[in-house]
């Protein structure tokens, strides 16, 4: 068991609780042992630092400070969600390169007692430990059930690649870590051109218009692929390519039916758990047809009572939209 | 013109806006490298949201440049970004475009000069609930940012509402956690070294 000191980032126990549920079944067998730092506090996501400079680094900074505090034995912080991910390393890197800053954040940390050194801790995400620290050949070791025939389009969006300040990923546009990791694990991945394109972020609480054509963008070439389903790396993007789907079909009067997964539902999935434990079910666009075809029983969630819009019959040959032959009846 | 005629001339002009350049660079968290630009247009060309901003980042900072500091504060384009970092790993001179991006955004809110209240508003809402639970509070940002920017949206909302709310996925109550003493010490002290207490 490798220890690392975990931040979950609010997210995972609201939006992305099927990300929570999926990382603690497969935690044991990928050898984490994951201690939670206590008492942490929201890194102020993309919205603190648009405010005010030193209260939003001093915001992230009191979770690395608590962290190092508590470190026992380890000096890795390991972040599941993405922004989290990158506000931890902005934190970091920022308070190191310009010390004066970094001077000022300690100041404001003070007042209450902790202290960061920049560079003490290092920072990393989950994808990148499970690929870089557990490794390829220890996921496949514990694979009991490939994922054969499972269609998949990776998706990472932006905050794990980019800015990336330590490069941890291969790359900042095209990156290959999540593309193998999905392989190991006996899934037919597809090599999605927009793998680290955006999702919008919090563009969709802003302008709408903006936010669905990001949306489509992505939705429609996955779907052009013929992919089964897309599978992200973090909440932000899950949140908006799930929940926004519907909104986004409604704008474009399209009919894209695109689940989209955690990459730790689908670790968790070949490794032989329950799909119940994995968090299925939480989806708002159904994944349940994607994984009957591999032969995996997905509870079945409580159904709105959202309607389908029906696409009127003309009897004209009218255009088709892509995604309107993806209708599953 | 050659160019060492130019050079002569504008070395002789007191370029009085130069102070603006100056100030948005002092503003960024880390080294912005605002005065490397080369007006290539890479960033634009590299926005996921650009066809929305009023303005290519390119634009922005040959005005930033120019010292239209009105015009630039007003602009939508910082709160059309997505913070995707395209612009920030593609930029040749290496100018951290998204850290500016957050500046312009903190300059717009200090002197009130944003078009548009939508984006500002999300910000100070979500980091409202931030600064009294310590945690970000979705259904509590999301019912007052709804209801103020986006009442019409929310009837073809109600599936996604009603979707995520009986998937528990969102959660009734905020969470407090227990050092939110130390942390509201923490920021108030934050503030006052930023001068905004």
């Amino acid at each position: 068991m490798t220890k690392y000191l975990f931040y979950p980032g609010c997210s995972m126990d609201a939006s992305a609780r099927a990300y929570n549920d999926s990382l603690m079944a497969i935690r044991d067998p990928l050898g984490l042992e994951l201690e939670e730092i206590q008492d942490w506090n929201c890194c102020g996501a993309t919205e603190y630092l648009g405010i005010s400079v030193t209260p939003a680094y001093a915001l992230i900074s009191r979770n690395l400070a608590l962290a190092s505090k508590q470190a026992n034995g380890s000096h890795t912080v390991v972040a599941s969600c993405s922004a989290c991910y990158l506000n931890l390393t902005k934190a970091d890197h920022h308070m190191a390169k310009q010390p004066d800053m970094g001077e000022r954040v300690n100041q404001a940390l003070s007042a209450g007692g902790l202290h960061y050194t920049p560079g003490s801790l290092q920072i990393r995400h989950l994808l990148d430990v499970i690929v870089n620290d557990v490794g390829l050949d220890h996921v496949k070791s514990k694979v009991v059930k490939p994922l054969q025939g499972l269609r998949v389009a990776p998706y990472l969006g932006c905050m794990i690649p980019r800015p990336d300040y330590s490069g941890r990923l291969s790359d900042h546009e095209y990156p290959n870590e999540l593309d193998r990791l999905l392989r190991a694990l006996g899934a037919e991945v597809i090599d999605f051109p927009l793998k680290t394109a955006c999702c919008g972020g919090h563009i969709p609480q802003i302008s709408p218009a903006t936010a669905f054509d990001l949306l489509r963008r992505l939705i429609s070439a996955a779907a052009q692929y013929n992919a089964d389903m897309m599978v992200t790396v973090c909440p932000m993007c899950q949140l908006n390519l799930d929940a926004y789907q519907g909104e986004m079909n409604r704008f474009f009067n399209t009919k894209y039916h695109m689940p989209v997964v955690f990459f730790t539902q689908l670790v968790g999935l070949a490794f032989g758990f329950d799909a119940a434990k994995l968090g299925f079910g939480k989806e708002l666009v159904n994944p349940r047809p994607a994984l009957e075809k591999i032969g995996v029983e997905v509870p079945q969630p409580e159904e709105t009572k959202a309607r389908q819009k029906k696409v009127k019959k003309t009897g004209l040959p009218m255009p088709v939209m892509p995604g309107d032959e993806e209708v599953s009846e | 013109m050659t160019t060492a005629s130019l050079e002569t001339q504008t070395q002789g002009l007191e370029n009085p806006h130069l102070s603006f350049l100056e100030e948005v660079s002092e503003a960024t968290a880390g080294e912005s490298r605002l005065d490397m630009c080369i007006q290539c247009g890479t960033c634009g060309g590299s926005c996921p949201s650009g066809a929305d901003m009023d303005h290519t980042p390119r634009q922005l900072f040959a005005m930033i440049r120019a010292g239209m500091r009105e015009e630039v504060l007003r602009s939508n384009t910082p709160w059309m970004c997505v913070s995707c970092y395209y612009c920030t790993v593609r930029c040749p001179q290496e100018i951290q475009i998204t850290d500016v991006m957050y500046t312009l955004k903190n300059m717009a809110i200090q002197s009130k000069l944003f078009k548009e209240a939508t984006a500002p508003d999300f910000s100070q809402t979500f980091i409202g609930m931030v600064e009294n639970f310590g945690r970000s509070f979705e259904l509590g940002l999301a019912s007052v940012h709804y209801l103020k920017h986006f009442p019409l949206r929310l009837p073809g909302m109600m599936p996604m509402i009603v979707g995520l709310l009986s998937r528990k996925r969102i959660v009734l109550a905020p969470h407090r956690i227990e050092g939110m003493d130390q942390l509201k010490t923490i920021l108030a002290r934050a503030k006052e070294l930023e001068g905004q207490s």
